[in-house]
């Protein structure tokens, strides 16, 4: 009862009308019409798809965070040149400052140079970088967001300053850290890390367990035996207690922390393509291909991969969002990116830390959960999408 | 029919429409039926015919809500059972209507008994529990043919064969003496002389119970062996419907005239006695380890092929038959060195034994296979174009691709497709065309043997006739070399020349086709034949149960 109904009387249609004069044309690069179903049912799922572009603009808004938020402006004209800071550090001899030390072009008093002498500057919509301290803090660090501070709070920054009411001040929207930064600007910068931290980890993690996975399932037998021992033992290690001891010992920067984890988050797909390839060795197309003296490596990449790739797919944003998890987690507990770098993890622990100011921890959660929630829609259109039942029913 | 009876069931104007997304599919179309109690209607159609969703709507076992009666009644004693609740419906399944299915090694639970299978039924319909019921699970299992049952009450469904589990399925339907049977092509998945076997019993029992049989098959033997009646259904029509003496004799509908004349015909080539020597073997072993223990030595063999010889002539067709599991397609497997025997195998009169899959690989373009399962046999991620010129990449990698697509075109007009449909994917075809694909990728390569492993056994019959036609167009055109394995015996004597009878990894026979046909000498050929064509079933013995 399925699609042979639609077609209709297939057997007679088939017949060749003078065939070989059809010139052999080149294959259109189009999707397939697997591809094009599977991608109708994504976008069925509007929640997901919704999700999905939310992401990609999140993500690659926060991409160019330096232009967003930077405490160095794009552009700055001085005695008739160009200047660049965004790109090129300058020193402040270069505006007539004194010392040889990069620019800080926040300085009122190289501003006051700059404009003197007829040059002008252009910022990013946010003035400070992720590891900007803001001097002005109307109140103790943590400071309330702008936009909550009452004229009592901001008075001896506004005489200072020589301004007239809180809202004339720089603007920190969602307050500030326990160290004077601003919260925004350090979202933005962190959105960015963990996303690039969740997807290194996802690609490189699938590449290996994909590899591992084929090479068990397709060989089995004692290789198989042998490799799936060897990961059992791997897996009752407790990672956490490892990576304490490990980072205790190397400073524990992007590149050490990808490393440690991909040491455990490679096994997750291992089961997942072991089982398809297994499967997928016994078809009959896979003997149609050995029947036609087809090698090992050819069979394993050009027919078994791409259908034990459906079930990877399906878990990818899962796993993406599981390795963002603990990454945050890490740094929540003090273990995770260096000091000073910008992490939600680290958001999230200031937040416990400082109740009395419940910015911190409100944005935290909120970006985490915005995140995470998005990730997880996607993966469940993605996971719809790739459902047999709705590609072929 | 009587018209002064009133009919156990009778449906009326009966459609079934499935929804896929935002459209839906009629499968089934107003079809209408009566069926007295004692009768048997036979459900005749191709596969998508709608037969299987008219006698699931019956039991309103179909995945609802996507799929749906616009409108129809089934009057079952009576009352519509359309209309039915759940509730309501789920006490006549099983009790008034039962049904048994296609596939035994599916339908039974693994992981039970089947004394706790059969004693289920009982227990729900008619409270029976302990002594009594182990008392009609015993009866059941008598009267379904079952030997030794008291012995075979604590069995899993893997320790029975097809066939018994076939009769334990039986058994449950019958449990609680239904009014009505549905028997949704229960023999098709089981060898011929078992298929005789239970037609025989289950026209046995309703001789004994009277319930009426509502047979759905694609097999047109079976229903004149069966049936009383006849419908035959086409795209979700029944076209044609009468007793079945009359729609044999004289068929009105073009359809039904094409079903009856479908059966494979016409010659096989003749022998060529004096030809080249293709392939030969002797004294040809697959044996596979029986391995037991902590140290997993070898305790015994399967001997899956033993000791066979074989010697196949340029331009014959050589047929291998015989009863699943015996061994016939690890033999052509061994043959095209697909797994590894014992004994040597000659090919074009130069030695394959001993050489790896690199040095085998030259050999590989002059040896093709033809795979029984059109739908599995064809990567689902590749263009039939990729798919035929696949062999081509690996024996002519120095073809340009205006050459690859030609040669392409060339064998996908070979085999009577359309060549301008070759950049569409496996799945957009239908089995027989799926079929016509996988022989194209076996002559792209001009390939001098091909081994056809039951090339036509899951297709439709009309279908099965032309996939013979154009086999044997081919091998008259292309001057190929067959090995035809087949358990379906029509197929087989419209094709080969000669013939190979396997039992249990051996030879029982072998000769010229025409001979072994017109006058078998081993008793388990005659009765392979005769299941075959008459649908009788053999003296106790000779065949497994």
């Amino acid at each position: 009862m399925d699609a042979r109904i639609a077609t209709e009387n297939p057997e007679i249609t088939a017949v060749a009308p003078g065939g070989l004069a059809v010139p052999p044309e080149l294959r259109p690069l189009t999707m397939s019409p697997l591809n094009r179903r599977r991608w109708q049912n994504f976008k069925a799922n509007r929640r997901g798809y919704v999700s999905l572009w939310l992401f990609l603009i999140l993500f690659l808004v926060t991409l160019f965070a330096e232009f967003i938020a930077n405490d160095r402006p794009y552009f700055i004209s001085f005695e008739g040149k160009w200047y660049f800071p965004v790109f090129v550090t300058y020193p402040e001899t270069t505006f007539g400052g004194d010392f040889e030390t990069a620019a800080d072009y926040r300085d009122p008093y190289l501003q006051k140079l700059i404009s003197e002498k007829g040059g002008f500057m252009v910022w990013p919509p946010i003035r400070y970088s992720y590891n900007t301290h803001n001097l002005d803090l109307p109140t103790p660090a943590p400071s309330p967001p702008t936009w909550m501070l009452t004229h009592e709070q901001c008075q001896h920054v506004l005489e200072r300053k020589g301004l007239k009411s809180c809202s004339d001040l720089e603007y920190n929207w969602l307050g500030t850290d326990d160290q004077g930064r601003d919260v925004l600007t350090r979202i933005i910068y962190g959105f960015r890390i963990s996303v690039l931290f969740g997807l290194t980890l996802t690609i490189i993690s699938s590449i290996i367990g994909i590899a591992a996975g084929a090479v068990q399932g397709f060989f089995g037998g004692w290789v198989d035996l042998v490799f799936q021992r060897v990961i059992e033992i791997w897996t009752s290690v407790p990672p956490l207690y490892l990576l304490l001891i490990i980072s205790s010992m190397l400073v524990p920067g992007f590149f050490v922390l990808l490393g440690i984890l991909l040491l455990f988050s490679w096994v997750s797909l291992v089961g997942l393509v072991r089982a398809e390839f297994l499967r997928g060795r016994n078809f009959e197309y896979i003997q149609a291909a050995r029947a036609l003296g087809v090698s090992n490596v050819v069979i394993m990449f050009r027919h078994l991969l791409p259908n034990a790739m459906v079930a990877t797919i399906t878990f990818l944003p899962f796993i993406v969002s599981s390795s963002v998890m603990q990454l945050t987690a890490l740094d929540f507990l003090g273990f995770g990116l260096p000091p000073g770098s910008p992490s939600l993890g680290e958001l999230l622990s200031q937040g416990k830390a400082n109740i009395q100011a419940p910015w911190l921890g409100i944005t935290g959660f909120f970006t985490v959960a915005i995140m995470l929630s998005l990730l997880i829609f996607v993966g469940e259109a993605v996971r719809d999408a790739f459902d047999p039942r709705k590609t072929f029913g | 029919m009587d018209a002064t009876v009133t009919p156990l069931l009778s449906v009326r104007d009966l459609s079934v429409a499935f929804r896929h997304g935002a459209h839906e599919t009629l499968a089934v179309d107003r079809v209408s039926f009566d069926l007295t109690k004692g009768e048997t209607l036979a459900l005749v159609g191709e596969s998508g015919s709608g037969k299987s969703a008219t006698a699931l709507s019956i039991m309103k076992l179909l995945p609802y809500p996507s799929a749906r009666h616009p409108c129809g009644e089934v009057r079952f004693k009576g009352r519509d059972l359309i209309k039915l609740s759940e509730r309501e419906m789920r006490r006549v399944r099983g009790d008034s209507i039962s049904i048994v299915f296609q596939e035994p090694m599916t339908s039974l639970n693994p992981l039970h008994t089947i004394e706790k299978q059969i004693s289920e039924i009982l227990l729900l319909h008619r409270g029976l529990t302990g002594a009594a019921a182990r008392k009609r699970v015993i009866e059941l299992l008598t009267q379904v043919g079952i030997h030794e049952p008291k012995e075979r009450l604590g069995s899993y469904p893997h320790q029975l064969s097809g066939g018994q589990r076939q009769r334990v399925m039986i058994a449950m339907a019958l449990a609680n003496e239904p009014d009505l049977l549905i028997a949704d092509e229960p023999t098709t998945a089981l060898d011929v002389t078992v298929q005789a076997q239970i037609l025989k019993l289950l026209k046995e029992i309703q001789a004994r119970m009277g319930m009426a049989i509502l047979f759905i098959t694609h097999d047109l033997g079976i229903v004149r062996k069966i049936a009383d009646r006849v419908c035959i259904m086409q795209q979700g029509q029944i076209v044609e419907h009468g007793t079945v003496a009359n729609v044999f004799r004289a068929p009105e509908h073009p359809y039904t005239c094409a079903l009856l004349s479908a059966e494979p015909k016409g010659k096989a080539p003749p022998l060529n006695p004096n030809g080249p020597v293709i392939v030969r073997t002797d004294d040809l072993k697959v044996w596979f380890p029986v391995k037991r223990g902590l140290l997993r030595r070898t305790v015994g063999h399967i001997k899956a092929v033993d000791g066979v010889s074989i010697e196949v002539r340029k331009g014959e067709t050589l047929g291998i038959v015989g009863e699943s599991g015996s061994g016939k397609t690890t033999l052509g497997l061994a043959l095209l060195r697909l797994i590894s025997s014992e004994g040597p195998v000659a090919f074009l009169g130069k030695s394959l034994q001993g050489l790896k899959f690199k040095e085998m690989r030259p050999h590989r373009r002059d040896m093709q296979i033809v795979f029984q399962d059109p739908y599995g046999s064809l990567s689902p991620r590749m263009s039939v174009c990729n798919v035929i010129e696949e062999g081509l990449w690996v024996h002519q990698p120095n073809l340009s691709a205006a050459e690859r697509g030609r040669k392409v075109i060339r064998a996908l007009t070979d085999v009577g497709l359309n060549p301008d449909t070759r950049f569409r994917y496996p799945h957009e075809f239908s089995g027989g065309q799926r079929q016509r694909i996988a022989v194209a990728r076996a002559i792209v390569l001009e390939p001098t043997f091909i081994v056809l492993d039951e090339p036509t056994s899951a297709l439709d019959m009309l279908i099965q006739a032309q996939i013979v036609d154009l086999l044997r167009d081919l091998q008259k055109r292309r001057e190929l070399t067959f090995i035809f394995i087949s358990h379906d015996l029509k197929v087989v004597s419209a094709l080969a020349c000669r013939l190979l009878v396997m039992r249990h990894g051996k030879v029982v026979e072998e000769g010229p086709a025409s001979e072994v046909f017109a006058n078998p000498q081993d008793p388990y050929t005659r009765a392979l034949f005769a299941a075959a064509f008459n649908l009788e079933i053999a003296p106790e013995g000779v065949v497994a149960q």
